[in-house]
């Protein structure tokens, strides 16, 4: 390491600006200060004008909040520094603002669907439960659920998987054109939109209300997710894959189905639980294709049926105390189901992460 | 056109044994018969989805004695039957506009929160906890809204009444709970924030780097950087996922459902009680409904599906210009 | 406006790993002073640590000293903004920002940087275009988008947005090695026109472009691999290029390894 001798610099500098590297600034707590005042100031003011309503008191916190960091740093340090803080505090007050609501949710549902959720309350039917009295479970609705969403993936998972192949393997042209635009606004369609279509086709053959009637409206719904996540899946399997199968003289059938799907199988099972959870919580199909029913009823091809979303739906609307915590209650069993299935594909998404992404 | 056969690859050599070779031949055209059906069968959905809801909503509009679009009733069992979608869109309007007034700003932040702000031990739970939140079942944010977030929200309701009835909009004219379409457009914007963020997250984190370094070097703040480089590049994307996420407020059923206290009025006082929304219409009208008043039904539902495809046809509209855009800039 | 960098002991890190380990130079004001050496030896995560890009990347970190003549860029009370509007950078691959004009490229810094009338804005915005040899080239379409120009052009936007904030150092992170020859010799001639005015550092795979545009050359290399990377030498470059003091920077320029 040999350093030779400083040079003589060419020419004099000019004479140098006062410097600008440093100036005025504030500690690296000053946030967590600011946030202490505002609060204090936001409850005080709450609890002097007598609101009741917390969310006024947090509204009002999170107002001083921004307005005193805003102030404060555009006095002590500088108006680009301030603005900078200010974009600082929104941000955070609005992911503060955001996660309240939403872990209040999960809170509610989890403290008040504790209170009947037992043994019981799973394994036994509403049949002969008055609604506003206690009692009864959720049985027959957890039964229509696993039924119907079962169905509904059994229809779908084919026909979107086939889908997906042919917009990635073959798809040129105006009809793969047209198939993807119409797999994009078919995944904009509303719940209730796919259970009006599936009502009209009953009223015009008359047909009867069954699990089936809305297990299809499911898989209307269930279609785009799964070919969206497989075209996803099998875009991110490399061609060289392809093309060394194809070298050995393998058909291309055999090709898709020997190569292309297994390593891409991890990505779209994720997909496909993951359009399975969402098309689970759906209630506004069943409650126009599936109506409904106290009892248990394990044949999705005839009768009416219950399900889980379709439940929570029913105990809410009959209004008393009894029928609430019933509804709590599905609500923790319908929030547990969806969340395993959620985990479970993103585990299987993380675990098999490397191998496809070689 | 796709009626060809894919002429990427190179055919099999024809050395190969015959019965083989043919196989392979019968099994990729039947490969390509299934798979091609599957997207044809997609489109015949889609078709019959727009021409039953069509052919039922013609049966009941021609029976419809007041006017369709402007009619302030919805009474298809009535003598004569007259039922009309000019309250329904109004609600369903302003509370999803309300909604994405109040969602779109905070989603925004929290995306940039995950994506620019979050300490980095932070930022990837955040995100997975915000994908799951957007698993909630709609029924769900339902009972929530209407146990709990309603009474809750009493107090702001009355608050912005003292202090911005001179908005009008803000006016509360009558006395009741806050099952108003304020409270609706609230409840939306919690359940749409989720998507709308996890969008525009990815969007921002795909901003090149180098626009971010470029912005840094010249001596930009944080937010100079996010407002230089960030939020140009995003700014498509951010519109893209606000549409999606205007679609599912349009189109959501239990949450209004069992929020709203329904009536057949229009009132620009979004904190009185009442309005209603197609989809809430439909779920609460369906079980009285005779023949007449489920097709009326399935005619306003073809109302909300055109409504949505519009929505959604804009979204993806934007996102196909920004693709062009951003692979023009790769 | 020129000024002189002193380093001593400066040490980076990413995360847990050591980048670059206890270097220490000089870089004269108004000259050209190249970084050569094979990949990974840290010339880059160097040449970011001298405007404070470094810890920008998650887990960078610096230890040691960078005085921008008597000031520490790494001092308590530095702001760490105020560093990057002194030294200046110009990255590897042209980054126009994508969604400005032309003339907003330029302006970008100084827009930052405080308020500046209209005209004022258009006299700056076209001498650093003049500086940057751009002018000719854009004058007609200054509110045309950047990403528009060829790859030459827009390195040299981004080099006229660079110098437009005046700054005291220019840092370069090999900015030819995205361009064609006849792109590179412009920047070339371009960054022996500046080094009237500024201070340039330039990190370079190519060691005849070192020759060619420094003054001074440092020979940055690996003790070995997993080391983290350090200075060998720095010197005038024609004594560099025909008798370098240490035998792995002859090694090197004769390509003997590397």
């Amino acid at each position: 390491m040999s350093q030779t001798a400083v040079q003589v610099p060419p020419t004099p500098s000019p004479p140098t600006p006062p410097s600008t590297l440093s100036g005025r600034s504030l500690p690296r707590w000053a946030p967590l200060g600011f946030a202490a005042a505002a609060i204090a100031l936001g409850c005080g003011l709450g609890a002097v004008a007598g609101w009741h309503s917390k969310t006024q008191w947090g509204l009002l916190s999170a107002l001083f909040f921004v307005l005193i960091s805003y102030t404060v740093t555009s006095t002590v340090e500088n108006k680009r520094q301030a603005k900078d803080r200010l974009a600082t505090s929104v941000v955070w007050v609005c992911f503060i603002l955001a996660v309240v609501p939403l872990f209040s949710l999960i809170w509610v549902t989890v403290s008040r669907g504790l209170k009947v959720l037992d043994g019981y309350f799973l394994t036994h039917s509403m049949a002969g439960v008055p609604g506003f009295e206690t009692g009864g479970g959720v049985y027959h609705a957890i039964i229509g659920t696993l039924e119907q969403v079962g169905l509904a993936t059994v229809i779908s998972v084919p026909i979107g998987l086939l889908t997906a192949i042919y917009l990635v393997e073959y798809g040129r042209g105006a009809l793969a054109k047209a198939v993807t635009f119409f797999v994009d606004v078919m995944t904009g369609i509303p719940s209730i939109v796919a259970g009006l279509f599936l009502l009209s086709i009953m009223l015009m053959f008359e047909l009867s209300p069954s699990g089936l009637m809305g297990a299809l409206a499911l898989a209307i719904l269930m279609i785009p997710v799964v070919v969206r996540s497989t075209e996803e899946m099998l875009k991110l399997v490399p061609n060289e894959l392809r093309e060394a199968s194809l070298a050995l003289g393998v058909p291309k059938w055999r090709t898709i189905l020997k190569v292309v799907i297994p390593t891409a199988l991890g990505g779209i099972t994720t997909g496909v639980m993951l359009a399975v959870a969402r098309i689970a919580g759906e209630t506004a199909p069943i409650m126009l294709l599936v109506f409904g029913s106290q009892l248990i009823n394990a044949n999705p091809f005839e009768g009416a049926q219950s399900s889980l979303p379709f439940y929570i739906w029913e105990q809410y609307r009959v209004g008393s105390e009894a029928s609430y915590d019933r509804a709590w209650a599905a609500a923790l069993v319908l929030i547990a189901f969806v969340m395993l299935l959620n985990l479970v594909a993103r585990g299987i998404a993380r675990w098999k992460a490397p191998k496809t992404g070689r | 056109m796709a009626s060809t056969t894919p002429t990427d690859l190179p055919p099999a050599p024809p050395a190969r044994p015959g019965k083989s070779a043919s196989t392979g031949r019968a099994g990729d055209k039947i490969f390509l018969g299934l798979s091609r059906g599957s997207g044809i069968l997609l489109l015949v959905i889609m078709a019959s989805i727009a021409g039953f809801l069509a052919y039922r909503s013609v049966i009941a509009i021609s029976q419809d004695e007041g006017n369709f679009l402007t009619t302030f009733d919805w009474n298809p069992a009535g003598d004569p039957p007259v039922f009309g979608i000019a309250v329904l869109l109004f609600g369903t309007v302003v509370s999803s506009l309300v909604a994405m007034v109040i969602a779109v700003p905070i989603a925004v932040g929290i995306a940039l929160f995950i994506s620019h702000y979050a300490p980095r031990r932070l930022a990837a739970p955040l995100a997975y906890v915000v994908d799951l939140l957007a698993a909630v079942p709609s029924i769900i944010y339902g009972i929530w809204g209407a146990l709990f977030l309603v009474p809750y929200l009493e107090g702001l309701n009355l608050w912005l009444d003292e202090f911005f009835a001179w908005t009008y909009i803000f006016d509360k004219t009558e006395v009741g709970v806050a099952r108003s379409l304020f409270t609706v457009g609230v409840l939306l914007a919690i359940m749409i924030l989720p998507i709308v963020t996890s969008v525009s997250r990815e969007v921002f984190l795909q901003v090149p780097r180098m626009n971010e370094e470029a912005a840094l070097a010249l001596g930009a703040t944080r937010w100079e950087v996010i407002r230089m480089s960030v939020l140009p590049f995003g700014r498509s994307g951010v519109i893209s996922a606000s549409m999606l996420g205007l679609g599912r407020a349009l189109g959501e059923t239990m949450a209004v459902a069992t929020v709203l206290s329904p009536s057949f009025v229009i009132s620009l006082h979004l904190l009185d009680p009442g309005g209603g929304t197609f989809a809430q219409n439909i779920a609460a009208k369906f079980d009285e409904a005779n023949e007449l008043g489920r097709d009326a039904l399935i005619a306003s539902g073809l109302v909300l599906f055109i409504l949505t495809l519009l929505v959604n046809g804009a979204a993806r509209l934007i996102i196909a210009r920004r693709k062009e855009y951003s692979g023009a800039n790769a | 406006m020129a000024k002189r960098i002193d380093v001593s002991g400066l040490t980076a890190y990413y995360g847990a790993h050591k980048a670059i380990e206890d270097i220490s130079m000089t870089v004269e004001p108004r000259s050209v002073t190249a970084f050569i050496g094979p990949s990974g030896c840290g010339k880059s995560t160097f040449l970011r640590t001298l405007n404070r890009m470094h810890e920008v990347t998650p887990g960078g970190r610096v230890e040691g000293k960078v005085l921008l003549d008597d000031e520490d860029l790494y001092g308590s009370d530095v702001d760490p903004v105020g560093v990057r509007r002194t030294v200046g950078m110009v990255f590897q691959r042209p980054n126009p920002f994508p969604t400005m004009s032309i003339f907003d490229n330029v302006a970008a810094g100084l827009r930052l940087n405080g308020s500046y009338k209209k005209n004022q804005l258009t006299d700056i915005v076209e001498k650093s275009l003049r500086s940057a040899n751009l002018w000719n080239e854009v004058k007609d379409r200054l509110n045309k988008p950047g990403s528009g120009l060829s790859g030459g052009q827009q390195q040299r936007l981004c080099i006229a947005r660079a110098i437009a904030v005046e700054p005291e150092v220019l840092l370069m992170d090999e900015p030819c090695s995205a361009l064609d020859p006849i792109s590179t010799l412009a920047i070339e001639d371009l960054i022996s026109e500046l080094k009237e005015r500024f201070t340039i550092v330039i990190v370079t795979h190519n060691m005849q472009q070192a020759a060619r545009v420094s003054d001074r050359t440092a020979f940055f290399n690996l003790a070995a691999v997993g080391q983290p990377g350090r200075l060998v030498e720095i010197d005038e470059t024609e004594r560099i290029f025909a008798n370098p003091s240490v035998q792995a920077t002859e090694d090197y320029i004769s390509g003997r390894f590397g």
